[in-house]
């Protein structure tokens, strides 16, 4: 007879519970099986007349077993006392539940206890110590009372906790013992299990766990403490809990996982995944003789699966992942660049930015008649389509989208006083995004037009009004983007260094000296351009203070010398 | 106000239950299998009309999905895919030959029909043409996914509804009965859907795809609604306000996270897009039983006058439900 015995909750899908009972006993373990008492009567009758013919399966008393509830615990005592009780010879009791599924042979997780014959293996922390609780009730599942059900009085159970708070009820905990918790699948020494049963303050400790909100993960987990010789604090039973605090499942398709896992035992199993139950209930019995259980892959798996929930993809807006302003954790997925005033100071702006960074350069993705794609195809990545109309109709998402579908390339666009304005803000706030700006570089095509100068006036003082309220958005103490401003006069002094910057900020530091210069717009006779705009009362100052060059106007023109680059 | 407005939403969720009763009268039993639902059987609600060549593979579909028994309403068809589904051995058949239009486009049939069978059961509203795509599909049955939703006390599941199309003129390749309709129609659009939120009942409105942007791109506010809830685990106290977009009581719309991180959600796949289109297209407009006097397929029609290509260089193909998680159309959730 062996030395370990099973005890198993057991609450549905009893025949699986059925089946994995008879895999222990066949191992050699003796098994006491506590049914939930809201299993009808005639099915429990049922589910124990078909065990009747293993005499080392017993049934315990029966308790009503709602999740977070002393049930569970009364369950796990009574049957542990009838384990140690009817089988003299167990040393290890396991507590296992009915929807655990053993992963190595019986004959393993026996021989890997015979070699650790004085451990508990008992996961068991104090609350200050590990953020594991969902929900905010930590060191409080201790000092307070829950009278009431979480799973059917939520309302009442939070109102009663609130109501505690405000009057700073706080209960008293036994002394000599201090809180700890950790999983309720353990597996204990007859010493230690015996030692808590019969300990003679039991009463007190039952009388007080009785209202601890989930004993089942602190009763045996604090208890144990007092009496172990050797405290292995971790669970033998595979089980990870999402951020709701419930088990992760287990199906079909986490069959190589588990193999891999080499885990004694997992939990929980969708009772109806058959191929899972049909390999390792029928496995051969070639024991991996001392192999560690080793979770990580599983743990791996489970982690990012609450990572998804619980804080998402950056960046992505979709049908079950809306968030609220601010709540986004990222606004968009990946960064990106944009560009105010150069294609206008730059004849070949786009092209030489595409040659010196290696990005996806758009014109005026927002432009009043078109998007302007790169290439100005007439749909980009995503089926995102070139409609004005459909790009208005939801600017803010379209660069969402267009940021989103498009990650693992950076995304540079050009922008203006012209270009729809709806995105001003959002821009400002996203840190993955970098903007730079010359301000009044708008002035210049105008300057090149062939127009009437009413209405060039007309159109600067507009253009003028509409940039300066981006400037206002882009320098409020909001703005999260990394934002660069120059006046147009203070850019025509600098414009390669300053342009180096901003690509070195986007290809990564200090790659190399840009070796070629884009081509800029000849300005001779701009300054005058904005004087004139002066003396019609229609002030620039945006573009900073531009020399009005050659006030006499008799003087040889000196032809403007090109930007040379120093290698 | 906010009890107000709650008591406002409840009249109305009334107002639909005794309307889904009155238009009951307009159903007849064409073939009864009910008694053969059990406790916790997963049903499947359609309205169908002359869809005879789109039913065979409709039924493998959701019977390979686990699906346990469909309750259908045949409006008035001519095509024998009455005959078909009265046929079937997991199907309960309703018909009528009443306005689809006054019966809220199906909507009142179906909610009659919800509750009188559905009560504690999950049920999947969906149209012949609608191939529902969850996380795991491949692998795990549906069950397996409600009872995810039921240990996780999540009562409706979203699934947006992602417009199918073929390479090439829609009408180019035909599409035979029993055939697998994404073999035909296999293309989508991955990232050009705008969302807004609907703050009375708390539903996201999502829009786009290759209807908006092919037919509706003049007028975008009018393009056709995808955001969809089929997946409930239903209560005769529940009805869809409009389409499967919106449900009472609101609370079921919410299957979205709004603190950053993703519930899990599937896909309605649609295959609307086949070779049958065009007559459709051009029978409902005559019919005018569709939504704001077939406005939608106003637009088709006149949008198919001109042969128009809804595959475009960046048109997505279809190749499983993994694909559209990265490409971030569903999510898993936590589900793993």
């Amino acid at each position: 007879m062996s030395t370990v015995g099973i005890v198993m909750l057991v609450h549905t899908a009893l025949d699986r519970a059925e089946q994995v009972a008879r895999v222990w006993v066949a191992g050699g373990c003796p098994v006491v099986i506590h049914v939930d008492k809201s299993v009808n009567k005639a099915t429990f009758d049922r589910f124990k007349a078909g065990m009747s013919d293993l005499p080392d399966v017993l049934f315990s008393p029966r308790h009503r077993c709602e999740w977070g509830t002393w049930g569970l615990v009364a369950a796990a005592q009574e049957a542990s006392e009838l384990m140690l009780g009817k089988f003299p010879e167990v040393r290890h009791v396991y507590l296992a539940s009915g929807s655990c599924l053993p992963l190595r042979p019986v004959k393993d997780l026996r021989d890997y206890l015979d070699a650790r014959p004085k451990t508990d293996f008992i996961e068991s922390a104090t609350t200050a110590d590990v953020p594991w609780t969902v929900g905010g009730l930590s060191e409080e599942r201790f000092t307070l009372r829950f009278p009431f059900s979480w799973r059917q009085n939520r309302r009442l159970f939070d109102k009663y906790v609130e109501f505690q708070r405000k009057i700073r009820f706080r209960r008293k905990i036994p002394a000599g013992i201090v809180p700890h918790m950790g999983s309720q699948w353990w597996c204990l020494t007859r010493q230690t299990l015996s030692a808590i049963l019969e300990d003679p303050d039991r009463a007190a400790y039952d009388r007080y766990f009785r209202k601890v909100w989930i004993p089942d993960e602190s009763y045996f987990q604090t208890l144990a403490r007092l009496y172990s010789q050797n405290i292995e604090s971790r669970s033998l039973t595979l089980s990870k809990f999402d951020f709701q605090g419930k088990p992760h499942i287990f199906y079909d398709d986490h069959l190589q996982l588990l193999r891999r896992s080499d885990c004694f035992v997992a939990r929980k199993i969708w009772p109806h995944a058959n191929r899972l139950y049909d390999t390792f209930l029928n496995a051969s019995d070639d024991a991996m003789k001392g192999t560690e259980p080793n979770p990580g892959k599983i743990d791996r798996i489970f982690a990012r699966a609450v990572d998804r929930r619980t804080r998402g993809r950056p960046g992505l807006y979709m049908q079950s992942r809306f968030p609220n302003d601010t709540w986004e954790n990222g606004v968009t997925s990946s960064a990106y660049s944009v560009f105010q005033g150069f294609t206008e100071l730059f004849e070949d702006f786009e092209p030489w930015l595409a040659r010196a960074t290696g990005c996806r350069v758009h014109g005026h993705l927002f432009a009043p008649d078109r998007v302007e794609f790169e290439g100005r195809q007439t749909t980009f990545t995503g089926a995102v389509s070139d409609s004005a109309v459909l790009r208005d109709y939801s600017s803010i998402m379209f660069l969402r989208n267009l940021i989103w579908n498009t990650r693992g390339e950076r995304q540079v666009f050009q922008f203006g006083p012209a270009d729809n304005q709806k995105i001003s803000w959002e821009i400002a706030k996203d840190p993955n995004a970098q903007i730079s700006v010359i301000t009044g570089a708008w002035a210049v095509p105008l300057f090149q037009s062939n127009r009437n100068f009413a209405d060039l006036r007309a159109e600067a003082a507009l253009l003028q009004k509409i940039e300066s309220d981006h400037l206002v958005t882009l320098r409020s103490i909001y703005a999260k983007a990394r934002i660069r401003i120059w006046t147009m006069a203070e850019f025509v002094e600098i414009p390669m260094e300053a342009l180096q910057t901003v690509v070195d900020e986007i290809t990564g530091k200090n790659v190399r000296r840009l070796t070629e210069a884009p081509r800029m717009v000849d300005l001779t006779g701009f300054g005058q351009f904005l004087q004139n705009l002066k003396n019609q009362g229609m002030h620039p100052y945006l573009m900073g203070d531009f020399p009005v060059d050659q006030a006499p106007v008799n003087l040889q023109p000196s032809p403007r010398k090109p930007y040379l680059v120093r290698k | 106000m906010g009890v107000w407005q709650s008591y406002r939403l409840r009249l109305q969720r009334q107002r639909l239950l005794a309307r889904a009763w009155r238009k009951s009268r307009e159903l007849r039993l064409i073939e009864d299998r009910s008694n053969g639902i059990r406790p916790n059987d997963i049903l499947v609600f359609t309205t169908f009309r002359n869809e005879a060549v789109r039913l065979p593979f409709f039924f493998k579909y959701y019977r390979d999905l686990g699906v346990d028994h469909f309750i259908m309403v045949d409006n008035d068809s001519d095509d024998g895919g009455a005959e078909y589904a009265a046929e079937q051995p997991d199907v309960t058949l309703y018909s009528t030959k009443h306005s689809y239009r006054a019966a809220r486009f199906g909507v009142d049939w179906l909610n009659h029909l919800q509750h009188k069978y559905a009560h504690e059961h999950w049920t999947l509203v969906v149209d012949p043409d609608e191939l529902f795509v969850f996380p795991f599909c491949d692998t795990r049955p549906i069950r397996a996914l409600t009872d995810w939703l039921d240990a996780s006390a999540i009562r409706s599941f979203g699934a947006m509804l992602l417009d199918m199309y073929p390479k090439g003129a829609v009408d180019a390749e035909p599409y035979k009965k029993g055939q697998n309709p994404l073999e035909v129609a296999c293309w989508f659009d991955s990232g050009n859907y705008s969302i807004q939120k609907n703050h009375l009942y708390y539903n996201l409105w999502i829009q786009g795809g290759p209807r908006a942007r092919i037919f509706f791109k003049d007028e975008p506010n009018r393009a056709p609604a995808l955001n969809k809830t089929p997946l409930v685990k239903w209560d005769r106290r529940y009805a869809f306000v409009s389409s499967t977009h919106m449900l009472l009581p609101r609370g079921l719309n919410l299957v979205y996270d709004e603190w950053g991180g993703e519930k899990a959600s599937g896909i309605l796949l649609h295959t609307k897009f086949l070779d049958t289109f065009t007559s459709k297209a051009r029978e409902e407009l005559e019919r005018k039983q569709h939504y704001a006097d077939g406005q939608e397929y106003k637009s088709y029609v006149a949008e198919l006058e001109n042969q128009p290509e809804l595959w475009c260089k960046w048109s997505e193909k279809y190749i499983n439900w993994r694909q559209l998680e990265i490409l971030g159309l569903m999510s898993k959730g936590n589900w793993a």
